[in-house]
């Protein structure tokens, strides 16, 4: 870890023309900074500030603190009852004591587990710009089918990010000069490209402040992990779902994937192909087609595309049942 | 700065990087809460901080100096041992002892998550969760133990746990 | 004490070789009722608090703090370390490299000889080549990733499959690489059925949950190292030896261990890093290796490729057993992974062949991992075994049962005892057995596919010289010194009962000190031999000590019974205490001899275990488990059942979880951290069962105890993947049984 300056921010003003990184929790950050991935010149500790309540909002949404910590986020009554796949995919994460520390704002900025980022022995762009991209060519069973270019195949590691994604999440941000944005998580993450350092459309000084969930909507929730271990492992993939099914035809359907891409996926023509049609075979498989259209394995991770569809037909499955 | 370990004070003059894990093992002599991966994959490290089990291994110490820290050696004593901490050695809920501190700081702050109703992946319903060997499990699966005492770190809290339903009840 | 009766002459030694057997045990009288016994931990109540104090964690005047630097490349010569920019860093008080001396890779467990020293020339990816020095543990980390280590590449091997052609026979060592018998290829060309199929485990890591750390401090010439080792008497001579001292100027003090499993059977690079840069700098030095470095250059299980042949008449009577195993290593090192080791003695086959041979490769160092051999050498034979029976068409534990030897089918010597059969009965009726249906793929519930499996386990039982003082002092207390360890196996515990035992005293009344070189040498802590080692080290003490106290209270010996602290006689009865007068002192030496080669001395189990599958994602979970163990008498049920439990869930690992994977192109562990080298976690594990059977085995040592430590282990994965296969259909011949080799044969969904 390089040393740095260290502040702490009694604002979300200051905080954001404080001209530093933001620490909150602290579980990727301190963990990349060991490592010297992370380098940052100066820490800005913002986990004073009050931004840790969960507040019902006039249009039934709710409005998240970008430090209510993973644990409370996913025992909140209202949560549970209203948000099920978002509780479920906190509980799905890390451990009890991570969950405890780890903040909302900051898991929406979780960074790949890719091994070759670790290791700064290893070539990676995401880490350094330029020096190549080990996990090509190299092992990657944990690395992205979907989205991914030839500078990067990393995955987004994050299991609530995903649920926030089905639920059509805005993130609420404020920048240096107070200016404040609200942008769906849709538009938030970037896909690699030619720039996989750049993860997300956050600009230098803006703090994420909240997270919008919209007003629930009727839908059955699943979330559905798959991974090596029964407990603390990431993602070799995930399903977020929300589906609704009247008389026997699906009329809503939000589904999100974890594991398989740079930042957590959705695509709409996977719905599509669901919505308007009865729950059958068929329609799942056609869904799954739509997910996996252009699926690209690089070798050891080869195996995520069937596991990708056997999942997410068993889960459209369950939760149209 | 200044720290509040297991109710008492401490004064100590510290890097702005160092972990709230080695300011007490290499700062205070505080060398109950172990180091296991430096990373928070293994849980060795856990302590409670204003309650909650967190990974200190994870957290600088320039953070922590309003909060009420307490480590293993904040429990009981050799001599006076926390229920969790008799438990552990009646049922032989560890072998090399090196995950143990963190397995029973992070049992303190499970046990008490439960008893505020928090759910985990676990809980088929998550409204109101039970506390069976699977929730245990579950819920302590941030410990790892190499040695692999795992079904009779479950009778350890299970035996306390039920203990302290029945004085509940 | 010790030292005023040597002086008075009053100090004895008593010393036993095991040529003959040795019917006669003190610890089967049960007077004082402590052997045996579920007795919770003595060092127990420390552990929990927090208290107990392992080897970076002594408080040390002037202390600084060290942390390594690796070589960051797989081959190659190093022609510069660039360490300006971390000197120059705050708090920094050096860098210091010393090619000729820091050493390659650590050291096999026993040996007497430095390990490999000099790394100028690099031979693998991770390995220690400069340590930096500073005032804080802050600024040494910091530090050490700022020196850069230049190089010239040089061509390396990084790819098992592309050099196991030129695999070589290592020389024979302690266990031979090869032995045939009969004509195999003639017995599988005859067989009635046969099995002729390729098995692979791939490298593994230990992953003790305390990284290896050394605390380094000279003191006129010598040197005290506060280390993490497992066996303390051969690590001070290779620390000696690699340093250029002589060995009595080496103390290791290793008083607890935080798990080792055989990856801290030799010295470590930490432990030369902190001892040449303390020397250097006059000042004491703390090295505590980072997770990473633990994968990156410590020690791991070799990767295997394990070749089983089955020939088997129509009644499933094996008449043909071969074991062909490729293991791998660093140019240079002999050690193999002996996987058919085995398989020397677990079933009858007149016509065998065992083989072993090393695949030269640039990854880390390969050695000692929990039941080296066995561990997973049973993945492959007991999986074997399972397609056999399914061939044949008989139940797996009939299969065994026809195959049962009378002697050792390798030496032809009898067994000293061996209940395999009865591990295999009693396992049956206490899991369920007789209700399977053979059928595999049989029982689906839901998403899950449900299946049983059952496994051997067979583990040679090792004696090794060992030694211990015990005094007895005039407040009628023991106390017990060895150099041996206890890396979480019990030793304090099992020695305070052996002693208690023998001598008549409560637990209480004895005291267990470990760990200390300066104490007589033990045979450590490894091979499963430590208890039946450094328990009958400590027993011979105290059969000397019942000498004298009997001398002392002027009857015959055989007379005389202890209990609770005194001595009872010819209708007296006198205090030990008294007795022992200004205090007596006895240290027990046992060393191997004939029995070893005139019987085959091993522990023998049964495990079954219950697995669900996932028709749509393959994952696998354990629902139960049930370990059956005959290993010689029991010294302790409970710590000998935590044994047990560990090493059946390394067998879930094993089959399960875990894979150390080096990257092709330069032979670096890929997975160097918890998070992605995935050892079972809580929720991985059902709460396993174990039950041991009633045995004694006289041929052993004089406690007739056996090791118990990796007994576990051997066989387990292969009753997870036998159930597997009952569960699926599917026989996965890859360890471990991750999702992807399943998905493949499943089902449609």
């Amino acid at each position: 870890m390089k040393t740095f300056d260290y502040a702490r921010a009694d604002s979300v003003e200051a905080a954001t023309r404080a001209g530093g990184r933001f620490i909150a929790g602290g579980t990727n950050l301190l963990d990349l900074m060991k490592l010297q991935v992370e380098t940052p010149e100066k820490l800005v500790d913002i986990s004073r500030l009050d931004l840790n309540t969960i507040e019902e909002r006039e249009d039934g949404g709710l409005t998240i603190g970008a430090l209510v910590p993973n644990s409370d986020l996913a025992a909140d009554p209202r949560v549970i009852a209203k948000y099920e796949v978002l509780s479920r995919a906190l509980l799905a994460g890390a451990s009890g004591q991570l969950r405890n520390k780890a903040t909302t704002g900051g898991n929406l900025l979780q960074r790949t587990r890719c091994y070759y980022f670790y290791d700064t022995a290893a070539g990676c762009n995401k880490r350094q710009p330029g020096s190549g991209c080990e996990a090509i060519g190299g092992f990657n069973r944990i690395h992205a089918i979907l989205g991914t270019s030839d500078q990067c195949i990393a995955t987004h590691p994050g299991d609530m990010p995903v649920a926030m994604r089905a639920l059509d999440a805005v993130i609420v941000t404020q920048k240096a000069d107070g200016d404040k944005r609200r942008v769906p998580i849709g538009d938030f993450y970037r896909l690699p490209g030619d720039t996989p350092h750049i993860e997300n459309v956050l600009e230098a000084g803006e703090l994420i402040t909240h997270v919008e969930l919209p007003a629930p909507t009727v839908g059955r929730h699943l979330y559905r992990k798959v991974r090596d271990r029964a407990s603390y492992a990431f993602a070799l993939f995930s399903v977020a779902a929300v589906v609704t099914v009247e008389d026997g035809i699906i009329t809503a359907a939000a589904l999100a994937f974890g594991g398989v891409a740079h930042l957590p996926w959705r695509n709409p023509a996977v719905e599509a192909a669901l919505v308007g049609k009865a729950p059958s075979d068929e329609t799942f498989n056609a869904a799954a087609d739509a997910l996996l259209d252009g699926a690209t394995g690089f070798g050891t991770n080869d195996f995520k595309i069937p596991l990708a569809r056997r999942t997410l037909i068993a889960s459209l499955r369950e939760v149209t049942q | 700065m200044h720290f509040t370990i297991n109710g008492q004070s401490h004064e100590a003059e510290v890097d702005v990087r160092t972990s709230l894990l080695d300011l007490c093992r290499e700062h205070l002599g505080l060398t109950g809460s172990k180091k296991g991966c430096d990373h928070g994959q293994c849980g060795a490290c856990t302590m409670l901080v204003d309650g909650r089990r967190i990974n200190s291994c994870l957290t600088l110490a320039v953070m922590h100096q309003d909060d009420e820290i307490v480590t293993i050696e904040g429990l009981g004593t050799p001599e006076n041992l926390h229920p969790l901490q008799s438990a552990f050695v009646r049922h032989d809920g560890y072998q090399c002892g090196y995950c143990t501190p963190g397995q029973i700081c992070s049992a303190v702050g499970m046990l008490d998550e439960v008893k505020k109703g928090w759910p985990s992946h676990a809980s088929a319903d998550l409204t109101g969760a039970s506390l069976d060997n699977a929730e245990i499990s579950e819920r302590m699966s941030g410990n790892i133990c190499r040695c692999a005492a795992y079904p009779n770190i479950v009778d350890a809290i299970r035996e306390v746990a039920d203990a302290s339903a029945k004085v509940d009840a | 004490m010790t030292l005023i009766n040597k002086v008075l002459g009053r100090e004895d030694t008593r010393s036993l070789t095991m040529n003959e057997a040795h019917p006669h045990s003190w610890l089967d009288a049960g007077t004082q009722g402590v052997i045996g016994k579920p007795l919770d931990r003595v060092e127990g109540p420390l552990k929990v608090s927090g208290q107990a104090t392992y080897a970076a964690e002594y408080p040390v005047e002037r202390l600084s703090y060290g942390v390594l630097v690796r070589a960051p490349f797989g081959s190659g010569k190093i022609t510069d370390v660039v360490a300006d920019a971390a000197r120059s860093l705050p708090g920094v008080i050096d860098v210091i490299t010393d090619y000729p001396s820091f050493i390659r890779n650590p050291q096999q467990g026993g040996e007497k000889k430095a390990p490999t020293q000099g790394v100028e020339k690099v031979d693998y990816h991770g390995e220690i080549v400069a340590i930096v020095v500073a005032e804080t543990f802050e600024a040494a980390r910091d530090a050490a990733a700022q020196v850069k280590v230049e190089y010239e590449p040089r061509e390396g091997s990084y790819v098992f499959a592309a050099h196991r052609d030129q695999a070589d026979r290592p020389p024979p060592d302690q266990i031979p690489p090869h032995m045939a018998k009969g004509d195999l290829d003639t017995a599988m060309a005859d067989a009635a059925f046969s099995i002729d199929e390729t098995y692979t485990t791939p490298s593994q890591n230990s992953a003790a949950m305390e990284p290896h750390a050394s605390i380094a401090e000279w003191k006129d010439g010598a040197l005290v190292l506060h280390g993490s080792y497992q066996m303390v008497a051969s690590d001070q001579m290779q620390l000696a030896a690699a340093l250029g001292v002589g060995k009595d100027k080496v103390r290791i003090i290793s008083r607890y261990v935080g798990g080792g499993f055989g990856s801290k059977l030799g010295i470590a690079p930490e432990s030369v890093a902190a001892a040449i840069a303390a020397k250097r700098l006059d000042r004491p030095v703390k090295v505590a290796m980072a997770r990473q470095q633990v994968f990156d250059a410590t020690v791991r299980r070799s990767n295997t490729e394990q070749r089983i042949r089955l020939a088997a008449d129509a009644h499933g009577k094996l008449t043909g057993l071969g074991h062909e195993t490729l293991a791998s290593n660093l140019p240079g090192e002999d050690y193999f992974e002996p996987a058919g080791i085995g398989t020397q003695f677990a079933y009858a086959a007149e016509n065998r062949l065992i083989d072993h041979k090393l695949v030269r490769l640039n990854w880390l160092l390969s050695g000692s991992m929990r039941a080296p051999g066995e561990a997973v050498g049973m993945l492959a034979l007991e999986a074997a075994m399972d397609e056999l029976a399914y061939k044949v068409g008989i139940d797996p534990i009939e299969l065994r049962r026809r195959n049962e030897p009378a002697i050792d089918p390798t030496n032809d010597v009898p067994f000293s005892t061996r209940q395999l059969i009865p591990c295999l009965d009693k396992g049956a009726d206490l899991f369920g057995w007789s209700d399977r249906k053979a059928e595999p793929a049989g029982d689906r519930r839901g998403e899950w596919l449900h299946g049983t499996g059952v496994a051997a386990a067979v583990r040679s039982n090792m004696l090794q010289k060992s030694s211990a003082t015990v005094e007895l002092t005039g407040e009628g207390r023991a106390i017990v010194s060895t150099d041996m360890t206890d890396i979480g196996t019990g030793t304090y515990t099992i020695l305070a009962q052996i002693a208690a035992e023998t001598l008549g005293l409560p637990l209480e009344s004895v005291t267990v000190q470990l760990g200390d070189g300066a104490a007589p040498p033990s045979a450590g802590s490894g091979g499963s031999w430590g208890a039946g080692s450094s328990g009958s080290s400590v027993y011979l003490a105290c059969e000397g000590l019942r000498e004298k106290l009997a001398k002392a209270m002027g009857v015959e010996v055989e007379a005389m019974t202890l209990k609770d602290g005194r001595a009872i006689a010819e209708n007296r009865a006198v205090d030990i205490a008294e007795l022992a007068g200004d205090g007596m002192t006895v240290t027990g030496t046992i060393a191997p001899g004939k029995q070893e080669k005139l019987h085959r001395q091993a522990s023998y189990g049964a495990h079954f275990a219950e697995v669900k599958v996932n028709v749509t994602t393959g994952e696998v979970r354990v629902e139960r488990m049930l370990g059956v163990f005959s290993a010689g008498r029991i010294l302790n049920e409970k710590t000998a059942r935590s044994q047990c439990l560990g090493g059946m869930t390394f067998g879930i690992g094993a089959a399960l979880t875990e894979e150390l994977v080096h990257d092709p192109r330069n032979g670096k562990v890929v997975n160097r951290d918890l998070a992605e080298y995935h050892v079972p976690v809580n929720a991985d594990i059902p709460q396993i069962e174990v039950a041991f059977l009633d045995e004694r085995d006289i041929h052993a040592n004089p406690i007739h105890a056996k090791g118990i430590g990796e007994l576990g282990i051997s066989g387990a994965g292969a009753a997870i993947a036998n159930a597997i296969y009952h569960a699926t259909g599917v026989r996965v011949r890859d360890y471990p049984i991750t999702c992807d080799k399943l998905l493949a044969e499943l089902p449609a969904v």
